[in-house]
């Protein structure tokens, strides 16, 4: 007979403004099998859990139900509590009247009834409800992060540096990722090479860490603490062994007019090439699409001219398959590019150039060699006009959000562009100056006033050229929005912030979420910034929306911190609300007729065959079996036994048809 | 082949010129143009601004009598027209309730079957397939092919062409022999409706179309729009005088430009009626 207490609570008003909880804690002491019933204003407070640990004591009782918030909020409070006073926590379950009921009523006869509904379906359920017990698992202790950008290099350095192994994966030849193409970075205007060049070599030397260079996650299973993943690790064409670096195959290419992707498209480079000279590692790896040989079968130049015969050109792709136990995501962003914008040309004009494409510009490691010089005819812009929320906040096109960082790099942008060319002119035109940071605001004063760049409130609606003059055509909007036209040399784009090509089917891979913008989603906006849905799996910096490198270095930091906090333990408990398959005595053993349709439905492969033997060793049935560490407890295979032989614990067959029949049968 | 017309009042009026155009060059393909009989006006910038059910009733009439008449295609050469009736069409599509709203109020029944099309859709559908082999006089000019506002916008109702720098119009020039300039002024504002009550403003907007034009060597304008015609061709003379010089580029339809260059008579494609001379 059981002995079950109902405990409601008013959650201060949050379920008391709707529901009558005096009613429901009535109402349902009257149940059958129901021996305490009371209501308490928090139930998740101190005194709130005392009065559950006091009630299952000294009534003995045998299960619990907590009529209060969802169970993804309290759950595991009201669980750990039942088991203090003695009970097995999974005795304990919760019926929803917040999100369920009083928040989406209004008050009233009604609410209170299905409020009592509620709890009658999980008393009903609850009786049901047998002990269960916690499924412990191992943890790996390696952490993979994928993308090694600012953030990627920081999370592999924080939790290499907290004692555990870390693997490093980026799809390009270098790490670095885009804060490598900066010139310098606001609001100190620091050398953003000088400050990240010493990290990327502390990745690459620190005997944790252990770097996969133009690599890719090919695919993922398992969960937290024991995943197994696979990493294609894309051809060099290269014995990185035996290659010194010395870069000879890199000058004696034949094919020198590829668009160099570190510049941005404003340089060159060539076919077996490093990517920038400070690049980690540094050493060539061969574009095989560009490559004379890869295309027409002959060159093999830079094999001839190797001094240590390093090129291999016949090198596949290898697959490296491995075992870790969190993973964190860097993967980093995208800028629009200039062919995005109708209006401004369709991407025709070469003296329009988006913001990443002027940091080259004016980065010493440049194609100009940090001369602001536009790309058409390499003459110094005498006059030259920056456009904030190109792409961003513009619904129309598709991109309502704030990009974030283009306020600030624009400023420096100008102030750059003002102490390279002296009696040079600046425009920038912005919808409103987002400079909210630490000496932020004090930096974009600094550009307008100190170095005089001219600031105009308004939009540009579109840019031509004419006369070897890019036309720029906006308003003023301070001004009545008078129009405005400038003739300008040179016109930078402040291009929207995107997510990445491919992050998308990334996430789809990882089994994480993702947002309408194809941004990684956060787990919880404010109080769980840099978890994603899928534990153990954790995100930093860009990748899940526009981040400027200090927030990116903190996020990443913070990473950092929850995958050294779960290796902290040796071993991680699981739910046990998995799948069983029923077990009786002999002769039937099982009313698992061995069909094994649930093992094609599985989607974790957790099913298997069990063969069961007589003494003899022969075989007399075979069954299915579920593996408890790989089963999430999905339940398909529950939906596609034919026999009801399945059941996931704590959600069984004869627990769900006792909640449906409460609600059928009058009481 | 037949397929249903819609001339809308300025084609009857003050640029009967493109009617008579569109017509020989139609008759010239073996296109017959069936007017759609007992048609009325399609409310033209004056009814949006001032009642909407107004605005949807008038091209909801002329489409429910297009259908009526057996019509599954009608030609809309002018752009304000072709706007209004796909605008009216898109809008009682995605609204039961306001289609039967309207319906009630033309007491004539729209079933929404008739599809719109535009001049250059009309012509790239069953003209330009064969038009190269019939150019007998390539039209060996550099042209500006202005689009103006109403051919392309509202890219999301009319779903034509690229709205900031359309193309159509350029590649079919370049079928006849003609070399189409790449310029800035594709889809600025003409003046429109200004043309009658603040000419001056006309010859501002107009003028700095004509004269990107100029700077960049067109010998000919090329338009599809009765509206931005007159305020290019008819209003020349405040153009000029905003410009301060004068520049005597003819404007053309684009089916005055393909009737020149398949051999059509001068005087069929109505040339004789523009303001500037068309010497070309």
């Amino acid at each position: 007979m059981s002995k079950i207490g109902v405990f409601v609570c008013h959650c201060g008003e949050n379920i008391s403004a709707t529901v009558d909880c005096v009613k429901v804690a009535e109402t349902a002491g009257r149940y059958e099998g129901v021996t305490f019933s009371v209501d308490y204003k928090y139930m998740c407070s101190d005194p709130g859990q005392s009065i559950i640990k006091n009630a299952i004591i000294e009534k003995g009782l045998t299960g619990v139900v907590v009529a209060s918030c969802s169970p993804r909020m309290h759950e595991p409070t009201f669980r750990k509590a039942c088991a203090e006073a003695g009970l097995n926590p999974y005795m304990c379950e919760m019926a929803n009247l917040r999100e369920h009921c009083s928040w989406v009523h209004e008050k009233g006869e009604a609410t209170t009834e299905k409020a009592i509904d509620l709890v009658r379906i999980l008393v009903e359920k609850v009786k049901y409800n047998q002990s269960l017990n916690a499924i412990k698992v191992p943890v790996t202790k390696t952490a993979l992060v994928i993308g090694g950008g600012i953030a990627g290099i920081q999370a592999s350095l924080d939790i290499a540096n907290a004692g555990h192994k870390v693997i490093l994966i980026e799809k390009d030849p270098s790490i670095g990722g885009h804060m490598s193409q900066l010139s310098e970075t606001f609001p100190t205007l620091d050398c953003s090479q000088c400050i990240l060049t010493p990290r990327m070599v502390e990745v690459a030397q620190h005997p944790n860490i252990t770097l996969y260079t133009y690599a890719e996650l090919e695919s993922l299973e398992g969960f937290i603490g024991n995943f197994k993943a696979k990493i294609r690790r894309k051809s060099k064409s290269l014995d990185e062994k035996i290659c010194t670096g010395c870069g000879l195959c890199t000058t004696k290419c034949p094919n020198k007019k590829i668009p160099s992707e570190f510049n941005e498209g404003l340089g060159t480079r060539t076919a077996i090439y490093v990517p920038f000279p400070q690049a980690v590692p540094n050493k060539p790896v061969i574009d095989r699409i560009h490559c004379t040989y890869y295309i027409k079968g002959k060159c093999r130049i830079c094999e001839k001219v190797c001094p240590t015969q390093a090129i291999r050109f016949d090198q596949e792709d290898q697959i490296v398959e491995t075992e870790i136990g969190a993973i964190v995501i860097a993967t980093g962003f995208a800028v629009k590019q200039t062919d995005f914008f109708p209006e401004y040309g369709y991407g025709k004009y070469p003296d329009i150039i988006t913001g990443l494409q002027f940091e080259r510009l004016a980065s010493a490691s440049g194609p100009t060699l940090g001369e602001i010089r536009r790309p058409s005819d390499g003459k110094i812009p005498e006059k030259i006009v920056f456009l904030a929320c190109a792409g961003s906040r513009d619904e129309a096109k598709g991109i309502p959000y704030c990009s974030k960082i283009c306020c600030m790099y624009i400023a420096k942008h100008a102030m750059l562009y003002q102490h390279k060319v002296h009696g040079g002119k600046s425009y920038v035109f912005y919808m409103d100056i987002r400079a909210g940071g630490k000496m932020y605001e004090e930096f974009v004063r600094r550009a307008i006033e100190d170095d005089g760049v001219n600031y105009i409130r308004g939009r540009v609606s579109r840019i031509y050229e004419k006369n070897g003059k890019l036309i720029v055509k906006g308003a003023d909007t301070l001004l009545g929005g008078i129009p405005v036209e400038i003739e300008a040399d040179m016109v930078v784009l402040a291009t929207a912030g995107v997510a990445n090509e491919g992050a998308e089917e990334l996430a789809q891979k990882l089994h994480v979420s993702y947002d309408s913008y194809h941004f990684f989603a956060e787990a919880h906006p404010k109080l769980k910034p840099v978890e994603t849905n899928t534990a153990g799996i954790f995100l930093a910096g860009a990748c899940q929306a526009p981040r400027d490198i200090p927030e990116s270095v903190s996020m990443a930091s913070g990473a950092a911190v929850k995958v050294a906090g779960l290796f902290s333990q040796d071993e991680l408990t699981r739910e046990p609300l998995i799948a069983v398959v029923n077990r009786q005595a002999a002769p039937v053993y099982s009313s698992c007729v061995g069909c094994f349709l649930c093992v094609s439905a599985c989607p974790y492969q957790a099913i298997e065959k069990e063969e069961i033997k007589n003494r003899n060793g022969e075989v007399i049935k075979s069954i299915a079996k579920v593996n408890p560490g790989l089963c999430q407890g999905c339940g398909t295979c529950v939906a596609f036994c034919r026999t009801k032989s399945i059941d996931i614990q704590g959600y069984t067959h004869e627990q769900m048809y006792s909640e449906v029949m409460a609600l059928l049968n009058e009481y | 082949m037949t397929l249903g017309f819609y001339p809308g009042c300025s084609l009857k009026g003050s640029s009967r010129e493109y009617a008579e155009s569109v017509l020989a060059v139609a008759e010239t393909f073996g296109i017959t143009m069936q007017e759609i009989s007992d048609w009325n006006c399609c409310g033209a910038t004056a009814a949006h601004n001032l009642n909407r059910d107004l605005s949807l009733a008038l091209p909801a009439r002329i489409l429910a009598l297009a259908e009526k008449q057996g019509l599954t295609e009608i030609v809309v050469p002018c752009a304000a027209c072709y706007s209004r009736l796909t605008v009216t069409r898109y809008e009682l599509s995605k609204d039961p309730a306001l289609k039967a709203k309207i319906s009630e109020i033309n007491n004539m029944e729209f079933n929404g079957t008739i599809s719109i099309l535009n001049i250059i859709q009309m012509i790239d559908k069953y003209i330009t397939p064969v038009l190269e082999s019939r150019v007998v006089k390539p039209f060996d000019h550099k042209v500006a092919c202005y689009y103006g506002c109403y051919l392309v916008r509202p890219h999301e109702i009319l779903n034509f062409d690229r709205e900031e720098d359309p193309q159509t119009m350029d590649e079919l020039m370049l079928k006849i022999g003609a070399t189409p300039i790449d310029w800035a002024y594709k889809t600025e504002c003409c003046g429109a409706g200004l043309s009658v009550s603040r000419t001056k403003s006309v010859g501002r907007l107009s003028g700095k179309i004509i004269g990107d034009a100029k700077d960049r060597g067109a010998e000919a304008m090329i338009v599809v729009c009765p509206m931005c015609h007159s305020n290019l061709d008819m209003r020349r003379d405040s153009v000029n005088s905003y410009l301060g010089e004068k520049v005597d580029i003819p404007v053309l339809y684009v089916t005055q430009a393909i009737g020149l260059a398949v051999g059509i008579e001068r005087k069929a494609l109505a040339l004789q009626r523009h303001f500037v001379k068309v010497t070309i």
